[in-house]
């Protein structure tokens, strides 16, 4: 294709945008429409992971440590719990500073002291893939001088099938969304269409290609994509900006933190923007389809 | 120019509308196809622009087998061939010159050579004046002159035409048909399927006459031959 003929197209692509004027405008809006709740979506759904990520991170086993081991036996302890399967970091705490953490969460009222201190030393242990937190427990339970694991069972199981739902869930709704999205843009550039389907088949009586009728009709729904996923973009940008510096003080210090705005904001903003391209090409491409067989 | 062999057309409610057809068209010949609706007269014409495909036999156009021809390649079939129709087929949304230049956008024409192109064959149609109308602000018989404009502005060497004067009155009919005439001049083949006895034996032509499917009759300056 010669670049005058490229430059036709898009003279064209303008010029039925402004003669159409209703028909862009309710074709960009049902883009809007999709693309709002699709970003807010996104939003919620790449934040929840970030949260899913944090916490699951930060589930350690307790692992505490007979009374009656002397430096020797908590040595050889440390050497066996690093070579279980799974393991991904040791932290030794002696009872001593077992003791000063208790102090400094509760305070020095409770009447406890170094000469009578009755906490034990203590291994704090992650595992490599947190999802293998139980299996790890239950093999360094049964190590010599393990008085205990504690890593919160319950919870724990709960928190990951909970996290495991809610981000299948989540997908299949954005999925779910995307796919009527399609439909509704399809369905109104069709209806732009069949009242253009007459001029398709004189182009093609003239001896058009359908490449050349096709051309414009895209780059039409192209910039359909690029209006629709302006209101989005912006709305999107604003909404997350004051969440995040409204939520971020209450979160320092927490476990988990929500997604920083650089490299968030322009992901979701680039996911909207190519999303509404590609709805308004595959609708432009899908409904011109038909009408090409002349 | 135009040969057609044993051209059999089938549409798939069965209802035959060549039955072999064997006929030869000369360049630069003015040629009538008459006969009765619903004979096969439309199928005739529609089969030397592809619109429709003949079941069997051969059908040459400008040296190209329309039987064989692939669908991709319609499109460069059809700018060697100026269609002329009874219902215009101009496109609403262009003005005149728009619609005229259309048919050398396509071809991928250089902007010069087809500002001077559209001027001439408006000036030829006697339209030059109106070049930024639209089509909804012209008389039927400024429209067709737009369209068979649109049909010669590529210099093809055959206009096919699907009864032109069809939704004209008679006096609008008469000088679209000098047009064609002029055309003709020019040395441009043309096929014209037509009802208007009037015309047909007024300005004599080759006549070919289609009913069942098949030529009955085919004769050089021959007369419309029915009652109308």
């Amino acid at each position: 294709m010669k670049a005058r003929t490229l430059s036709r197209h898009f003279r064209e692509s303008f010029k039925s945008l402004a003669r159409n004027s209703w028909m862009t405008f309710a074709s960009a809006s049902a883009v809007t429409v999709t693309l709002l709740l699709v970003g807010v979506f996104v939003m919620i759904m790449m934040n929840l992971n970030k949260v899913a990520d944090d916490l699951e991170k930060d589930v350690e086993i307790k692992v505490l440590v007979e009374l009656t081991a002397d430096e020797a036996m908590i040595a050889q302890l440390d050497e066996k719990i690093n070579a279980v399967e799974g393991v991904g970091s040791v932290v030794y705490s002696t009872k001593e500073a077992e003791l000063e953490d208790l102090i400094k969460d509760f305070g020095k009222n409770m009447g406890l002291s170094e000469q009578n201190n009755p906490l034990r030393a203590a291994f704090y242990v992650k595992a490599t893939d947190p999802l293998d937190t139980e299996a790890v427990a239950k093999k360094i339970n049964r190590i010599e001088n393990v008085y205990s694991v504690e890593y919160g069972e319950m919870q724990i199981k709960k928190l990951f099938s909970f996290l495991d739902l809610s981000r299948n869930v989540g997908l299949g709704l954005i999925l779910a969304l995307l796919f009527t999205a399609m439909f509704l843009i399809s369905n109104t550039i069709r209806i732009t269409i069949v009242a253009r389907g007459r001029e398709i088949e004189i182009m093609k009586l003239v001896g058009a290609t359908n490449w050349f009728v096709r051309i414009p009709f895209i780059l039409e729904g192209m910039w359909i994509g690029i209006l629709g996923a302006i209101l989005p973009m912006t709305l999107v940008s604003v909404l997350y900006y004051n969440l995040f510096n409204a939520a971020q003080p209450y979160l320092k210090g927490e476990m988990f933190e929500l997604l920083p705005l650089t490299p968030f904001l322009y992901q979701v903003n680039g996911l909207i923007l190519v999303m509404g391209i590609f709805i308004g090409v595959w609708g432009s491409f899908m409904s011109v389809r038909k009408f090409l067989r002349v | 120019m135009i040969s057609m062999k044993n051209v059999y057309k089938k549409y798939p409610n069965g209802i035959v509308a060549a039955n072999g057809i064997n006929v030869e068209i000369k360049q630069g010949e003015f040629v009538y196809v008459v006969g009765p609706s619903g004979a096969g007269k439309s199928t005739f014409i529609k089969m030397m622009y592809r619109e429709e495909r003949p079941t069997s036999g051969d059908l040459i156009v400008n040296g190209i087998n329309m039987a064989k021809l692939q669908s991709k390649r319609v499109p460069y079939l059809r700018r060697q061939i100026g269609v002329v129709f009874q219902d215009f087929k101009l496109l609403p949304r262009l003005n005149v010159y728009e619609n005229v230049a259309f048919a050398l956008e396509v071809i991928e024409e250089t902007p010069k050579v087809i500002r001077k192109r559209v001027m001439e064959v408006l000036d030829l149609v006697g339209l030059k004046h109106k070049a930024r109308m639209f089509p909804t602000e012209l008389s039927g018989g400024e429209q067709q002159r737009v369209s068979i404009a649109r049909s010669i502005v590529n210099v093809p060497k055959v206009v096919i035409a699907d009864e032109p004067t069809g939704n004209l009155d008679p006096e609008t009919s008469w000088d679209i048909m000098n047009l064609f005439e002029e055309i003709n001049r020019r040395g441009t083949t043309i096929v014209m399927a037509t009802h208007n006895k009037e015309i047909v034996n007024t300005m004599r032509h080759r006549v070919i006459a289609v009913e069942g499917g098949l030529i009955v009759r085919d004769e050089h300056g021959g007369e419309y031959g029915y009652e109308s």
